[in-house]
């Protein structure tokens, strides 16, 4: 529907620019882009120190150890958080005919949001160089709390202590900020509001669980129980509802035809919120947290596959009809790679939780190339997808380099999948090498060729961010078109609203 | 329901979270609530291997243990094993090492027994060092298995004791070289004896006279 349209139908319906605070989305854009160009560098840094290529061997603050962290964080909170809140900020507003309870309240938002990002960072990396100091050994005594200057001892929630309640407050304003237009918009909710609204409920649960009770309550074993808990609802329940909620919004309106099923899209939300939370202990199989909480676990995980299968025939039941649209809009492109990208990740996941699997490639690189299937494959190419449509109208100009975005599509999707199929190789090949009893030595010797492939597919995918950001800074600067081809719609001439 | 505010908000939203928090956080909770969590002072109260190393180091580096610890004392040594954990999580140790071994894949055959929930009530384990990845070994059984002065060389530079391995470096465990580890070099390494100390075998790489007379 054009914006012409809208209005003629709805004389008082507000305006896009009443609606969008199109500087704060292009601002979290920018800052999304680049955390995830230094998160890259430290996925690159830690992959050279693996086959002892690290050129930056023995310096304190250039430690892999430390950076490694920096990688992931940098990851979660940097980029896909930054990303996230600059799309929540075009979508939830255009959807609910209400702009966000303050724009005031959003620029404090991205301005304690960066805060966090970056403390985090600094914290990490400086942190444990402090460490030793008489006062905060002697507060941890005194208050018997695992005080640490650097990073806290959760898998991503490593975000110190003292940075926690800062990061609370902001994802409680986040929150508020998006609930208000969500609260006042009139009518049936739509599926991409359902997983927003929940999303939002989701992270600040989350956070806060993980981040306080394996630090201050419960230790051993019921902290194994929580921090797994954890790391899978800050995949499942703050990355996935935003990521498909996205993609309830944008996929329609691209293809300019409403999702095939509602019926699939219900069955697909309320089992992903079901099942999904129940998964947490798989991450910590044949460890000593019970038996009976493990199976549970596993059977949910094969459980929420299902529901997974129903989502994707949904978006690929909306495809039909259109899918000449795969090739020539790269936007659609980047959905629905990482739409199958999502399938393989979920199909992968029914297999490898199961207690066989486990037995064989837990604490391998199997889990790392899944790790990276899905933060990278799914959810960071979907944010490419948006902000491929969203900044040419941020800027109001068309791309500068359809061909340069081509470049970042083929080697961010194949740099990617060559380094899933290496890591997964090569986490059969550790599981093998250690159950069969050899040296230690023989797992990391006969893992160098996977780490080095793995060097060339990270270098490839840094090499597209490349490409994606030249072609950013030439968009912005106004230069000419070099190819005069443009990506997707022309910019402005279709104000859906 | 199911598209209503109210539902979404309620049901999926807290509801859901709350119903997966009891089955997969509650449960365990309760299960072990009774059980107490040990301080550090606790566990080397009870743990004479832990002590027999923390000497160990004062022997072998008077000048640096006088600097960083003073005397040996057990005081002393529950000091720097809660350093040493600060260290081992500041680091990123724990994305490297695991610190469970389990009934599979012939791992009881490789670091020694099956980890059990007991082994992890105490201070230094909140947060639980589990570990999600090994690209080094477990180390829930590490300590003893060899001594000081392996794990001095080996933290300065890893691939004079342990050939191609791909750990770091950490030299600013030292002031400068091998054999003069400072209050972080000699925490990490008292850290790392006292991993596995708690089990009835402490494979004791040497120092074994000490511990038999004691």
């Amino acid at each position: 529907m054009s914006h012409a349209a809208a209005t003629a139908t709805h004389t008082d319906a507000p305006t896009h620019d009443d609606l969008v605070d199109q500087k704060i989305v292009g601002a979290f854009f920018v800052a999304g882009l680049t955390y995830l160009t230094i998160s890259m560098l430290a996925g690159i840094l830690m992959a050279l120190q693996l086959v002892h290529w690290n050129p930056l061997r023995g310096i304190e603050i250039f430690s892999p150890g430390r950076w490694r962290m920096v990688h992931t964080n940098a990851i979660a909170y940097g980029f896909l958080a930054n990303a996230f809140l600059g799309a929540l900020n075009w979508a939830v507003p255009r959807l609910t005919f209400h702009p966000v309870a303050s724009k005031a309240l959003n620029w404090f938002i991205f301005w304690a949001w960066q805060f966090v990002v970056l403390s985090t960072a600094a914290a990490i990396i400086i942190g444990p160089s402090l460490q030793d100091q008489a006062w905060v050994m002697n507060l941890a005594r005194e208050w018997r709390l695992p005080m640490g200057l650097g990073a806290q001892g959760v898998e991503w929630g490593e975000t110190p202590f003292w940075i926690d309640p800062v990061a609370l407050l902001g994802l409680a304003l986040v929150a508020v900020n998006f609930m208000v237009p969500i609260a006042k918009s009139k009518g049936p909710m739509y599926v991409t509001l359902w997983y927003f609204m929940a999303a939002f409920v989701w992270t600040f649960l989350t956070y806060a669980m993980g981040n306080l009770l394996p630090e201050y309550t419960v230790s051993g074993t019921s902290a194994g129980a929580i921090g797994g808990l954890f790391i899978h609802d800050l995949v499942g329940l703050f990355v996935t509802p935003l990521g498909w909620g996205l993609m309830y919004y944008f996929v329609p309106i691209l293809l300019k035809k409403p999702i095939w099923s509602h019926g699939l899209s219900l069955v697909g939300f309320w089992g992903l919120a079901f099942f999904y939370p129940l998964q947490g202990i798989h991450h910590f199989l044949y460890t000593p947290i019970p038996m009976f909480l493990q199976y549970g676990a596993v059977i949910s995980t094969i459980a929420v596959e299902l529901v997974v299968a129903t989502v994707i025939i949904n978006f690929f039941g909306t495809l039909a009809g259109r899918s000449s649209l795969f090739f020539t809009n790269l936007p659609i492109r980047y959905f629905y790679t990482g739409m199958v990208f999502y399938f393989i990740t979920c199909f992968q996941c029914a297999l490898q939780v199961t207690l066989t699997f486990q037995k064989l490639i837990h604490f391998t690189d199997w889990v790392v190339g899944h790790a990276h299937l899905v933060m990278f494959g799914v959810f960071s190419l979907w944010l490419f997808g948006i902000m491929i449509e969203l900044f040419p109208r941020l800027m109001n100009r068309p791309w500068y380099s359809r061909k340069l975005l081509e470049y970042h599509y083929w080697l961010s999707a194949g740099g990617l999948f060559v380094m899933f199929l290496d890591l997964t190789l090569a986490g059969i090949f550790q599981g093998y090498y250690w159950a069969s009893l050899q040296p230690w030595d023989a797992s990391t010797d006969g893992s160098q060729p996977f780490w080095i492939t793995r060097v060339f597919a990270g270098l490839a995918m840094f090499a597209g961010m490349l490409c994606f950001v030249y072609d950013l800074w030439m968009t912005w600067r106004g230069a000419e078109p070099a190819d005069g081809v443009e990506v997707g719609p022309v910019p402005h001439a279709s104000g859906h609203n | 329901m199911f598209e209503s505010k109210a539902g979404i908000f309620f049901i999926a939203g807290v509801g859901f979270f709350l119903l997966a928090f009891l089955g997969n956080g509650a449960v365990p909770m309760i299960m072990y609530q009774d059980r107490h969590e040990a301080t550090a002072e606790e566990l080397v109260a009870d743990n004479k291997r832990i002590m027999v190393q923390f000497r160990d180091l004062s022997e072998r580096y008077p000048d640096e243990f006088k600097s960083a610890f003073g005397t040996p004392t057990e005081e002393k040594c529950a000091e720097a094993l809660r350093l040493g954990r600060q260290i081992y999580i500041g680091e990123g140790c724990w994305h490297c090492h695991s610190q469970f071994v389990r009934p599979v894949s012939n791992e009881s055959l490789r670091y020694g027994p099956v980890s059990e929930t007991w082994e992890y009530d105490n201070e230094l384990q909140r947060p639980v060092m589990f570990g999600t990845r090994r690209v080094g070994p477990d180390l829930s059984r590490e300590g003893g298995r060899r001594g000081n002065d392996w794990h001095t060389v080996h933290f300065f530079q890893p691939s004079i004791v342990s050939n191609n391995s791909p750990m770091p470096e950490y030299p600013w465990f030292f002031d400068g070289a091998p054999d003069k580890p400072n209050r972080r070099g000699l925490a990490i390494i008292t850290y790392v004896q006292w991993l596995g100390s708690w089990l009835p075998e402490y494979p004791y790489y040497e120092e074994l006279e000490e511990v038999t007379r004691e």
